[in-house]
This record gives structure tokens, C-alpha cells and sequence, in this order.
């Protein structure tokens, strides 16, 4: 039957994201914006608030979940589930509405965990549990083309052998790991490409430096190089074997998880700037009618109507995808329009609510202006509004990515 | 005849403004035109024979009294209040299936979408008309009665806002305009199942669940500028016995051949819905054609001291029944808005494949393939707000902001994708041959149009 609401079950957890997002995070969120590279401390203990949530089985994914494929149900009485990946997007949701870069700063809750969550096996997942893994794909040369990167691994007895150099790894220093993307042979293309758990402290690898960037200062982004850095070779999540036919698809597999999230953080974030937004222009006299046709309200009423139109459209393209993905239909399309729509949406609503708020939405006393930075990169990182825009194209019309390059 | 005085003030007609003036040869081009139009060219056969045959385009073709409506018979008790189709039970559990009832429903409707609906609208979009076996068809599968609770006839169990949604959208795929078309009568009669006191659903129900189904509209439109649907400049006013109506409804579908109207005035300030049957004194019916959801047969009604009995009041006078029925309305037309944009996707979808360019389809270029990625991005969002907005409103929670939002996004984004369909198929998006030129006509509906539909 047909129902778009909040699920029943999920309610309570969501509920207190927002309690935490609104009392732990937003009194630190300037104080991290503005010191960059500051650990914040007081996430740990929210950190270790979410591991007991997990442990209690209370909390249905706050974060890095993922989705174990293959895996039998033991529920799969062929009713429709909400589950785990609809009350992490809804939760991550809640928290970015906090603050998006406290969020990314999270321990054990980094985008490395939840590749681990969907690819690893069940003796890896066992081993790294409680780990947290942060994630290194892009290179200094390589972005949105993840399939032709150059770090290398070459299997040395029960071991690899990992050279290369990755930037962008959000906590890339913070965390317990690094899941590293390496090829095993250029010559075999993206089906040789794999990754590898690499420990904090293993030698030959080192953090280069840490970047200043245009939002979410709260987390922190590494460069890291790897030279003759070696790992034990059960740390390659997954199987070592080389299979053009399946080619990249283990490891794009992580992203149909991690793109709904994704999409979650723009909608978080974006709601907190039509909150803010909707109460100041309020108090400025403006109050939005949902009844009068847009065009006879002030153009600032029809502008909100707009962005929160788009907010509604995007946050459901989010539970659409996470809804399947709990139900277990292939999601990989309605990820993509999930993570495109968001993206860009986040993009649009933060700067309109600046705008809108002049000159209080772009000083540094309200926390609209930060909003509006930290939205940046949600349509840039897990893949490019471009890049999920060639895949909703290549799935709709039916086409390879030799003919729609 | 003085041609040359009047025309140097050019404003005021023909969509310019009032500031616009003739120069010397601005001057002598209107008149070249107004020779142009002499009947010395028909006269001649110089003007493309089709151009006459569609009489019915043009305003003030005809102008006439409404169909004589049957006789109405009363029945019922008045002032009780009528039978209500229960809320849906709220399911808890996030969820986009429709239930087996409602797939049933769109695999029907979806066949005569496919195989009556397309193939008919493009006559059916010059002549303004809906061709009667297609009607006939539509009252066959039970159209009319989708809103009308079991108990008096119809066919839903519980309210049918989910179910009147998904069908909406499935005939839109067909064509917009006939979709009107042959949702008009059961806009009606989902109304007066609503809100309808006993006297009036025991009146009027049984006709639209019998054998000859009136035609029927719901008329909210107004001509004007900026016009607020929550302000109608229609009046009523009591009398004795009654109410007397003055005013006029624009962009009504099907106003020439329907039997009974429900139509927006303002009473005492506050906007209230009233039954007029189409016999009633004062009431007359002209064409209104426009831009687009032409085979809807739009019409203006003018109620020039249009006298109604004192049960012809629809639902409350506390302005809470239109401002409901100006919501279920705009879902309405959401749904439309939805169908429509999945017809173009799928059109644009073949055509940009087949066609080729430089050697290789044009499918093949991210310019033209994004755009049609957009299209299906922003269409499945336009589907799933509007899906909300219907969900709330069969389990009878507050969806004021849910159609709002999805009014804005599907008039915003669903004109974006008429305008791109159009745009992919070049210079043969912009001609007759292809039917993206009328989606694109039809998509700017959303967000204009008021009544006429309903869920």
C-alpha cells in the first residue's frame, strides 16, 4: 500500500539524531568550521553512544551499515521491510541537519566502514569490526574515472605490496584504517581493480598532508602515500580472483550503498538552511501560503516554495532508493537520481536561503553562510552530479559506456 | 471604413500591452492583414481547406444556453448528511506498491491509454472533442464512479485519493486532454460523494452509476490575471429560497455537453461550493479554447442571475469544503502532469536512440543524454511527492503542504520536460507529426489550471 510517511519504527531513532544533531552538534559546529584540522573530541563519546545503540540492536544504522549482499533473510517472509538502510539515510539525514561535517568526522562511522559492511566476507567483517575505516579512491590524476587509477598491489607471498598516492580521504588520518583502491594489473582494467584494508601505522604509508578547504572543516581530508606499504593478503575485501565479466561491479557495489547516504547528508543539510530560513522570513513578515498560487505571494514566498518542493522531491528520492535496497530490488539507478537530485537540490537551497536572508544569511552570525559551503561537495564526492547523471542516462536509454562515454 | 485612424494604438488586443504603437509600417502591415482575412481568399481556395474545418476553435464559435439537462429527480433527506467512503488505515511502513486493487485498476486503464487515448489525440486535440466511443469506453471501465462509495453504488471501499491519483496518471499517458476529458464527470460525482448531503448523493449518485452517465464539470477557473482560486469573483447571494449566482468560470472542460456543474462563488466573503444544473435560467456556455488540454472541450460559463435552491449548497459555507476540494483538485492535476511526463520520456527515450548524427545516434552525446536523464530524475521525484500528498489525503491526514509542494515542483519541472522533449526532437519536436508539441502545450496546465479534475 501505497505510503510515503516516516516509517513507525524508525521514528524513535530519528528522533534522537535530531536530539544529538541539535544539542551536540550545532553548540561546536562554528568552533570546528573555524579550526580546521582540530580533532573534535567531543564526538567520541557520541561515537561510543551509537556503538552501544548498535549493540542493543536498538539502532537500525546510524551510519556505515551497508547492505550484505547475497545474504539470506531469515525475515524474508515477502513483506515490505523497512530496514536498516532506510533508517540510515533518515538518521544521517537528522545528523547533517546538525552539521554535516561533524557527521564525516564521526569515528567508526566513515565511508571505509561501510565498504567494508558490503563488501567484505564474513570472517573480514568479523575481524574489522569496531574498526574505523576511512576510504582513499581518488588520486592526484584520477577523479571521477575510478577505473583507471594507479596505485598498484602486487601479491608478494600472503602478502601485498601497495604503491601509490590517494587524496580526498575524509579522516584519513583519524581513523583505524584506510580501505585503499589498487589495481592488481593496469593491463586487465577496472575488473583488476580491488580494496584493501591498510591499518593506521603500517610502514609506507604516511599522511602527506591534511587539506584547507571551502566547507566541512570539521572533517578532515588526507593525502596519503604509499610506498612498498604491505598488508596481509586476507585484508583484499572480497575475492582476489580477476573476473572481466563481473568486472567492477564488487567494488561499485559499495557505492549503490553509500550514494543514498550521501543523498541524505544534502537533505539533511539543506533542511537546516529551509528551517532557518522559513523562521527569518517570518520574522521579516513573510510568511509562505500553501494554499495561494505561488505567483500571488512575494517572490521570497514562491523562491521557499520552490526550494522546498525540490527538498521534498529529493529527500523521497532518497528513501526510494534506501527503501529498496532494505527490500532487496537492484537500486542502482534510483541511487544515482537519489544522490543527483540531492546534490544538486542541496546545492540550490543553501545558497537561496543566503540570498534570501541577504546580508544575516552571509555573515558568519548565523550558520546559513556555512551551510552553503558545506553543500558544495555533497554533489561532487561518491561521484560527480555529472557521473550520476551518466549513469541514470546509461540505464535509461539502454546504453554501454562505450556508446554514452 | 477608416483603417488608417484606429490602428496607430496597437495595445490592449491581441496578447500586447497597452503601451504598443503602430509605426508607418507597422500600420501598413495591420492593414495588409486585415485584407488577408477578407473571405475574397476562402472565396479563391487560397487558404488551406483545414483551416475552416475546426469552427469550434475559435472564442465565441458558438454561444448558447448549457445542455438541457435531464430532470433531476429529488430524492433523499435533505440537510442529512450523505454516506463518507472511510479513511484508508495508516499503514506505518514506508511503502511504494500499490495494492492488487489499484494495479488492476492502472493495467486497465493503462490499456486504454495505450490503445484509445493515443491514438485519438491528435483529432481529438484540433477539434476540441473527445470522440464518443472513447467516452463510452471510459464509462465501460467505471471511470466516473472510481470516488463513489460501494454503498451507493460506486466502486471504492475506502477514500480513493491513492487510487484516483495512479489513474490519473496511467490515462495521462495516453493524452492529457482526453484524460479530462473523461475524468470531468467523475470529478463531479467524487465530489458530491465527499460532501454531498444525503439528499443530493440520492439525487445525483444513481446517475452517474446508471446506464447513461451525464457529463458533469467542476468549475473553479476564473479569467484574470493572477487569479487566487481562494478569492473567486463568482458571488452568490441569498435570496428567500435560495441563492442567486453571477459570475463567470473559465477553462471548464466539457461545459457544452454536461448536465450538472459544481461551481465556485464566494458567499458572505467566504468561498462555498454550489450543484447547478445546466438547464438553469441565466446560464450560458461558450467555447474557451487554450494552449493546450484542447480535447477537454474547455469552455466559460457565465451565470448571470443563476437562481439555485436552498440544497444546492456543496459541503460546508466555512470555506473548508473548497479549500479541500481546491487541493484534491490540484493532485489531480499532478497526477496529470506525471503521466504526461512519463509519455515524453518514453517518446524522447526511442527517438534520441533511433535518431543519428555525425554518424552515430544522438543518444550517444552526454548534451542530449543528460537531458534526458534530468527528465527521468525530476519525473520520478514530480511521481513521488504527488504519491505523498494522495497517501495523506486517503488516510485523512492534513496534505495542504504536500500538494502545495507537489503543484510547484510538477508545474515547475513537468514544463521543463515538455520544453526539453520538444528541444530533443529539433525541428520535429515543433511539428504535428510528433505529439511532444502537444505535451508541451498541455504541461503548461499545471499550476494554471483550477477544478476540473479532482481525486
Amino acid at each position: 500500500m501505497i505510503n510515503l510517511e516516516t516509517p513507525k519504527k524508525h521514528r524513535g531513532l530519528i528522533d534522537n539524531a535530531h536530539q544529538v544533531a541539535m544539542n551536540m552538534l550545532r553548540p561546536i559546529s562554528r568552533k570546528y568550521d573555524r579550526a580546521e584540522h582540530e580533532y573534535p573530541k567531543e564526538l567520541d563519546m557520541l561515537a561510543a553512544m551509537i556503538d552501544g545503540l548498535s549493540d542493543s540492536g536498538q539502532n537500525s544504522g546510524a551510519g556505515a551499515s551497508g547492505v550484505r549482499r547475497g545474504e539470506e533473510r531469515k525475515d524474508d517472509d515477502g513483506r515490505v521491510k523497512n530496514g536498516a538502510n532506510l533508517a540510515s539515510v533518515l538518521s544521517i539525514a537528522e545528523m547533517c541537519w546538525g552539521d554535516t561535517g561533524l557527521l564525516l568526522s564521526l569515528p567508526r562511522q566513515g565511508l571505509g566502514n561501510s565498504a567494508i559492511a558490503s563488501v567484505a566476507d564474513d570472517e573480514q567483517a568479523q575481524r574489522f569490526a569496531g574498526m574505523w575505516a576511512a576510504m582513499a579512491i581518488t588520486e592526484p590524476g584520477t577523479g571521477s574515472d575510478s577505473a583507471s587509477i594507479r596505485t598498484t598491489a602486487v601479491q608478494d607471498g600472503d602478502e601485498y605490496v601497495i604503491n601509490g598516492e590517494k587524496i580526498y580521504v575524509t579522516s584519513g588520518e583519524r581513523a583505524d584504517a584506510v580501505v585503499v583502491w589498487a589495481t592488481l594489473d593496469r593491463s586487465l582494467g577496472r575488473a583488476a581493480i580491488k580494496s584493501f584494508v591498510v591499518p593506521k601505522g603500517t610502514p609506507g604509508m604516511r599522511v602527506e598532508r591534511l587539506e584547507q578547504k571551502l566547507g566541512i572543516r570539521a572533517s578532515d581530508t588526507a593525502a596519503i602515500t604509499f610506498t612498498d606499504c604491505r598488508v596481509p593478503a586476507a585484508n583484499l575485501l572480497g575475492t582476489p580472483e580477476i573476473d572481466t565479466k563481473q568486472g567492477f561491479a564488487g567494488a561499485m557495489a559499495t557505492f549503490d550503498n553509500t550514494r543514498p547516504l550521501v543523498a541524505g547528508m544534502a537533505v539533511g543539510c539543506a533542511r537546516a538552511s529551509l528551517d532557518l530560513t522559513r523562521e527569518l522570513l517570518e520574522q521579516a513578515g513573510v510568511v509562505v501560503d500553501y494554499d495561494r498560487p505561488a505567483q500571488t505571494q512575494s517572490a521570497a514566498a514562491a523562491r521557499f516554495l520552490q526550494m522546498e518542493a525540490d527538498w521534498e522531491g529529493a529527500k523521497l528520492l532518497m528513501m526510494q532508493a534506501a527503501w529498496m535496497a532494505d527490500n532487496r530490488k537492484p537500486n542502482s539507478l534510483e541511487a544515482s537520481m537519489a544522490k543527483a537530485k540531492a546534490g544538486r537540490v542541496g546545492s540550490d537551497i543553501t545558497l537561496g536561503c543566503v540570498e534570501l536572508a541577504g546580508s544575516v544569511g552571509y555573515g558568519e552570525g548565523e550558520l546559513l553562510e556555512k551551510w552553503a559551503r558545506d553543500s558544495k561537495i555533497l554533489d561532487i564526492f561518491e561521484g560527480t552530479q555529472q557521473i550520476q547523471q551518466l549513469i541514470v542516462a546509461r540505464r535509461i536509454l539502454g546504453l554501454s559506456s562505450s556508446e554514452l562515454k | 471604413m477608416s483603417l488608417l485612424r484606429a490602428t496607430r494604438n496597437a495595445g490592449g488586443k491581441h496578447g500586447l500591452a497597452s503601451g504598443e504603437t503602430r509605426d508607418p509600417i507597422g500600420i501598413a502591415v495591420a492593414a495588409l492583414n486585415k485584407v488577408a482575412q477578407l473571405d475574397l481568399l476562402d472565396r479563391f481556395g487560397l487558404r488551406r481547406p483545414t483551416e475552416q474545418t475546426v469552427f469550434t476553435l475559435t472564442r465565441g464559435g458558438f454561444r448558447a444556453a448549457g445542455a438541457a439537462s435531464r430532470a433531476f429527480q429529488r430524492r433523499g433527506k435533505r440537510g442529512e448528511p450523505g454516506v463518507r467512503a472511510p479513511v484508508v488505515d495508516r499503514p506505518g511502513v514506508f511503502d511504494l506498491t500499490p495494492t492488487e486493487d489499484e494495479q488492476m485498476l492502472v493495467d486497465v486503464v493503462t490499456e486504454l491509454a495505450d490503445e484509445v487515448l493515443r491514438p485519438a489525440a491528435a483529432e481529438a486535440d484540433e477539434t476540441c472533442a473527445a470522440p464518443e466511443d472513447l467516452l463510452k469506453a471510459s464509462l465501460d471501465i467505471g471511470l466516473p464512479i472510481l470516488g463513489v462509495p460501494e454503498k451507493l453504488g460506486g466502486i471504492s471501499e475506502e477514500r480513493s485519493a491513492v487510487a484516483g491519483t495512479l489513474v490519473a496518471e496511467a490515462l495521462a499517458t495516453g493524452d492529457m486532454g482526453l484524460a479530462v476529458a473523461t475524468l470531468a464527470p467523475g470529478a463531479v460525482a467524487t465530489a458530491i460523494s465527499l460532501w454531498g448531503t444525503d439528499e443530493q448523493q440520492a439525487t445525483y449518485l444513481p446517475e452517474f452509476t446508471g446506464d447513461d452517465v451525464p457529463a458533469a464539470a467542476l468549475a473553479l477557473t476564473e479569467p484574470g490575471v493572477l487569479y487566487d482560486v481562494l478569492e473567486p469573483a463568482t458571488t452568490a447571494t441569498r435570496t428567500d429560497d435560495g441563492y442567486v449566482l453571477d459570475g463567470t468560470k473559465t477553462l471548464v472542460p466539457r461545459g457544452s455537453d454536461a448536465e450538472l456543474f459544481v461551481i465556485g462563488a464566494r458567499l458572505d466573503g467566504t468561498p462555498v461550493l454550489f450543484l447547478v444544473e445546466s438547464g438553469a435560467q441565466g446560464l450560458t456556455v461558450e467555447a474557451d479554447p487554450a494552449m493546450g488540454v484542447r480535447a477537454a472541450g474547455l469552455t466559460r460559463l457565465t451565470l448571470d442571475g443563476v437562481r439555485v435552491a436552498d440544497g444546492a449548497v456543496l459541503g460546508d459555507t466555512d470555506g473548508s469544503t473548497y479549500v479541500e476540494c481546491v487541493r484534491l483538485s490540484r493532485l489531480a492535476w499532478c497526477a496529470l502532469a506525471v503521466g504526461t511526463g512519463q509519455a515524453v520520456l518514453d517518446y524522447v527515450t526511442t527517438y534520441v536512440n533511433e535518431r543519428e548524427a555525425f554518424g552515430e545516434p544522438i543518444s550517444h552525446r552526454q548534451s542530449v543524454a543528460f537531458m534526458v536523464a534530468n527528465i527521468a530524475i525530476e519525473l520520478q521525484a514530480m511521481r513521488l511527492v504527488t504519491w505523498k500528498a494522495a497517501a495523506r489525503a486517503a488516510q485523512g491526514k492534513e496534505f495542504a503542504r504536500e500538494v502545495a509542494l507537489a503543484r510547484k515542483l510538477c508545474a515547475d519541472k513537468g514544463m521543463q520536460i515538455g520544453l526539453d522533449g520538444v528541444q530533443l526532437l529539433g525541428g520535429h519536436g515543433f511539428v504535428k507529426e510528433h505529439p511532444v508539441e502537444r505535451w508541451y502545450r498541455d504541461l503548461r496546465a499545471i499550476g494554471v489550471m483550477e477544478g476540473g479534475v479532482l481525486v
